[in-house]
């Protein structure tokens, strides 16, 4: 057996476990959402070679959207869920067919700035109450079926989604959409020259990684029982970026230990340095530019452990 | 190479050990929580300074409690509800919280409060105001204790109005704080016949209010109503005294703690009116607790951080009395006791979880008038708490008409 | 007095004026942040830490040195000006090679970490910095009161903005950095110092924004995220503007602060988004920026 397939065992095998041994299943329920949310952005940055810094924007409205509807209309939880995913994808069609405009900084600053008004809208508007963001949304039942408001059971919901998207994601890169995705990101105007309609390629990787974050996003909302304003500020798509980068873009499971590393540290260090925990990140931010560029997967993929690691994750 | 394993396989056992978290035996100690905004626009009023005041009560009550040590968490939650709430439910549900001090900000502590209700554990509201608390988002669980918008618009806005200002404009706040207070401020302008012409919603945190005070000063109204707090408040002010507003408009501070005075300066802030909970200059009990604390804070104590102080104690007594920590028995107490100590004298928390106890509706002295450091302060009106804090307004399903 | 659609005439004059204020802001701003990207291609996402350690510079030279106003206008820019090429030498300088994004995120990660460091040791509640004594008081403009620290910060920043757009444009100094710009190795051949030019721009472009804020530190409450707030619609107008042209962002700063103040008069609310829906519509319209050249 190869030896990725015995990490991604050990890594299930522990992921079933977790409830069991003891560790707290709210904190990872949140690392799993982040989780998602950082695959969905890789799927954006690492495989098709886009900077969107305003990421925050699809994860936190579809986050809304799917609380309010839950909180206000009383919706139920797959529904709802549904609908916000919805959301996510059509805020992905349109702030997508902006961006892709443009390439490179000016398409990261494009996205900012839509984010920005995305930021807006959710604090004024009426409905999703502004600084307070929308609370106590309960978690309902799953289609009917079985409740899950014990924090027990909507962990291995929670886990079942982040491996069906984790999936998703894969078969969506390894596809020949995928590849040519790649090519995109690698040499765009060879690719072009190669009679592919660019844009159409571009948009629908921005649509499913909006999609999926949006996906992350609302499953937040019904875990932690809250949205607020933060997971739509300009500091939680600088977050993902982060986690993405840390983890190694442009690899799969990169993401996923970028996040848990991000998550972890903001939850026990700050305990320890309090609001110094920024100031690591950010360090540790600056340092992952400079000299770490490809992330911890990438770097351990790189440095010619093949023989432990098996086929070295897609590039 | 080996070592980058290594260390990736050290960074992700640590975080699964950390994840194990310390889940440490919970019977044998007592677990008080801080939830505050320690580094935000709010850390000067209750902050560093509070969780002294709660160390200090700790101390003074004897340090345990039913044979138990008391044990103190503090936490940031960097006025963000998401992160107050979630570190309250890690809290009960991993380190065996028994009671929770909230800190400022009101969105924070309304979902606070509804994860004290879940997962039942008391909470005593220091640092927020919006009265709401103890209306719409009441819960059995939880416990206004310092001040709250009611109050506030009861002390100050009354004594605006029967001074001469009858028309008023607000800037306010655009939160549920800043919402909440231009409303109750509204209704007693009403009430004493006044006028309410008007209204802006500014931004939390905006850097520059000239364009909205422009507006104010459109509106011709006698009184700029500062529907606002911490460094908005500063900023506020600043701002008209700058563009001279302050010359055709009073100034109301709708919520003011002596850390803002002091950091405006008594040159900006005289003649302002403000209502507090508490002055650390009343009499001798306050001033002994105030020297006890300005020793290790190096300020006069706002009403929040002799708040915590007050609760921590009443909470401890509560415990004693009762004999256990069990949620109900001792929110029952809670509600039965007399709070007689520093903070408030014949002070008793009401079905809705109202502190009732006396507010003192305040006059920022002159530069001239003031005569020692910290003197800030005289009294104009002494409200008995049944008249701050008003009827109960049925609101709150606990506490009906 | 007479009403436009029933507003004022003296409240919109008001507003527009202090509009104009808030443009002076934003012309300094984006002018420092498209001189770096003009002539370096690194989008600057510090700029809005090094405005707000200008302005605490200021403030502590006030505190710990006794520096006054006066003073703190050139010592403050030289200061954060050396500590940006500090920086520029020190990390910057890396990832030239690389794609312009990683300067992005490198840039970004610095923000995160000055305005954090700022934040942990002194608070984020903000500490006020007096107005100096030669400027206090107020005129009367006929529609409205405007302090006169306010007419001297348009008047500044317009003159700043004007001598470094003429040195730019119309000196031989300017034209080595332009042509440092477009072909750098060229120029090195030359014989002229390439790195060192480049070093002394982010300089430059770094002392800009630390000089707007010591002109800010007076007029609004000096706290350690007073940056990063202004940077996005700083970066807004700079895209707006054209990211490359050093006119552009001026012009665009100036107008857009003004048309902001008039948002701010009839629909108050929309005033924070007006902004990023101008770029929003320049970006489909003409992507290159009103006055952009791709």
């Amino acid at each position: 057996m190869r030896p990725a397939m015995i990490f991604y065992i050990v890594i299930c095998a522990f992921a079933l476990a977790v409830p069991l041994i003891g560790i707290y299943p709210i904190f990872m329920m949140k690392l799993l959402c982040f989780a998602m949310f950082a695959c969905a952005y890789n799927l954006l940055l690492g495989f098709s070679g886009m900077l969107s810094f305003g990421h925050a924007a699809f994860f936190g409205a579809a986050g809304y959207a799917t609380a309010w509807l839950i909180t206000a209309r009383g919706w139920g939880t797959v529904p709802a869920i549904g609908a916000g995913v919805a959301v996510a994808a059509i805020l992905g069609w349109v702030i997508g067919a902006i961006a892709i405009r443009r390439r490179g900084i000016y398409l990261a600053m494009v996205t900012l700035a839509l984010a920005q008004l995305v930021y807006f809208v959710c604090l004024e508007a009426p409905f999703t109450g502004g600084e307070n963001g929308l609370q106590g949304v309960a978690r309902g039942s799953f289609l009917g079926l079985f409740s899950l408001r014990s924090d027990i059971v909507m962990y291995y919901v929670v886990l079942a989604a982040f491996v069906a998207q984790f999936l998703l994601i894969r078969r969506i890169v390894q596809s020949p959409y995928g590849q040519v995705l790649k090519a995109i990101r690698d040499n765009e105007s060879r690719a072009l020259s190669l009679g592919y309609d660019i844009n159409r390629y571009k948009l629908l990787a921005f649509v499913l990684s909006a999609t999926l974050a949006g996906f992350a996003g609302s499953l937040k909302g019904l875990v932690l029982g809250f949205i607020t304003l933060s997971d739509v500020q300009q500091s939680n798509s600088g977050e993902v970026i982060l986690m993405t980068l840390l983890g190694g873009s442009g690899t799969f499971f990169g993401p996923v230990i970028g996040a848990a590393l991000v998550v972890t540290l903001q939850e026990y260090l700050s305990d320890i340095v309090g609001g110094w925990v920024g100031v690591i990140i950010g360090a540790i931010f600056v340092a992952c530019v400079l000299a770490f560029r490809r992330g911890v997967v990438g770097e351990l993929s790189a440095l010619r452990l093949r023989r432990w690691w098996g086929q070295a994750p897609a590039a | 190479m080996r070592i980058r394993i290594l260390a990736t396989g050290l960074a992700i056992g640590l975080s699964m050990l950390t994840g194990a978290g310390p889940a440490c035996a919970t019977g044998d100690t007592i677990v008080i929580g801080d939830i505050d905004d320690l580094s935000g626009n709010y850390a000067d009023v209750m902050g560093a300074g509070g969780v002294e005041a709660v160390r200090m009560a700790i101390a003074d009550f004897g340090g345990t409690v039913l044979g138990k040590k008391i044990e103190v968490l503090v936490a940031d939650h960097q006025n963000k509800p998401d992160v107050g709430a979630s570190k309250f439910r890690e809290w009960a549900d991993q380190n065996g919280l028994n009671m929770l001090l909230g800190g400022s900000n009101t969105g924070v502590n309304i979902a606070m409060a509804k994860v004290a209700a879940q997962k039942k554990v008391p909470l005593f509201v220091i640092g927020a105001g919006g009265s709401s608390l103890t209306n719409e988002d009441c819960t059995a669980y939880s416990i206004h204790y310092v001040y709250d918008t009611t109050s506030l618009a009861n002390g100050t806005a009354t004594a605006i109005v029967q001074a001469g200002g009858k028309s008023w404009f607000y800037l306010t706040a655009d939160y549920a704080f800043g919402t909440q207070l231009q409303a109750a401020a509204s209704k007693v302008v009403e009430e004493n016949g006044g006028k309410n012409i008007g209204a802006v919603r500014v931004p939390l945190a905006a850097s520059d209010f000239s364009s909205f005070l422009l507006q104010a000063q459109g509106s011709g109204a006698q009184v700029l109503g500062l529907a606002n707090a911490g460094g908005d408040f500063s900023n506020s002010l600043k701002a008209a005294n700058e563009f001279g507003i302050t010359k055709t408009m009073k100034p109301a501070a709708l919520l003011a703690f002596i850390t803002n005075i002091h950091s405006l300066g008594l040159e900006t802030a005289q003649g302002l009116y403000l209502t507090t909970g508490w002055y650390w200059d009343l009499n001798d009990d306050t001033r002994a607790f105030a020297k006890r604390l300005f020793e290790k804070i190096k300020a006069e104590p706002t009403m929040d951080q002799s708040g915590a102080y007050s609760a921590t104690l009443t909470y401890l007594k509560a415990v004693k009395a009762v004999g256990s920590t069990d949620p109900d028995k001792v929110m029952a107490e809670l509600k039965k006791t007399k709070i007689n100590d520093m903070f408030a004298k014949g002070g008793y928390i009401r079905a809705d979880g109202v502190m009732v106890h006396t507010m003192y509706v305040m006059q920022v002295k002159t530069p001239k008038e003031s005569k020692y450091p910290w003197d800030y302060y005289k009294i104009v009106r002494t409200m008995s708490g049944e008249q701050a804090f008003g009827p109960i307004t049925g609101a709150c399903p606990l506490a009906p008409k | 007095m007479s009403e436009i659609f029933g507003i004022p005439v003296a409240v919109i004059l008001g507003q527009l004026t202090l509009g104009l204020v808030n443009g002076a802001f934003y012309a300094m701003l984006s002018l420092g942040l498209a001189v770096i990207f003009g002539l370096m291609g690194v989008v600057n996402f510090a700029h809005g830490a090094f405005y707000t350690l200008g302005a605490f510079a200021a403030l502590l030279g006030m505190q710990w040195f006794g520096i006054n106003y006066w003073a703190a206008l050139v010592l403050a820019p030289l200061v954060v000006g050396a500590l940006g090429i500090v920086t520029e030498r020190l990390l910057l300088r890396h990832l030239y090679r690389l794609d312009p994004v990683y300067g992005l995120l490198l840039t970004f990660g610095m923000a995160l970490v000055i305005e954090g460091t700022l934040r942990e040791i002194f608070g984020a509640s903000g500490q006020s910095y007096p107005v100096p004594s030669a400027l206090r008081g107020a005129l009367n403009i006929g529609f409205m009161i405007l302090p006169v620290y306010r007419a001297w910060v348009i008047l500044a920043s317009v003159t700043v903005c004007g001598v470094t757009w003429f040195l730019i444009e119309r000196t031989r100094l300017g034209s080595t950095l332009r042509a440092a710009t477009e072909n750098s190795q060229l120029l090195q051949a030359f014989g002229v110092n390439v790195p060192l030019i480049v070093s002394l721009t982010y300089g430059g472009g770094i002392a800009l924004a630390a000089l707007a804020g010591v002109l800010a530190a007076p007029v609004v409450l000096v706290t350690p995220l007073m940056g990063s707030t202004l940077v996005t619609v700083v970066f807004a107008v700079v895209v707006i503007g054209g990211m490359g042209s050093i006119l552009g962002s001026v012009i665009s700063g100036l107008a857009l602060g003004v048309i902001e103040g008039f948002t701010k008069v009839v629909y108050p609310e929309a005033s924070n988004v007006i902004v990023f829906l101008i770029m929003a519509i320049v970006l489909i319209v003409r992507p290159a920026g009103l006055f952009g050249r791709e």
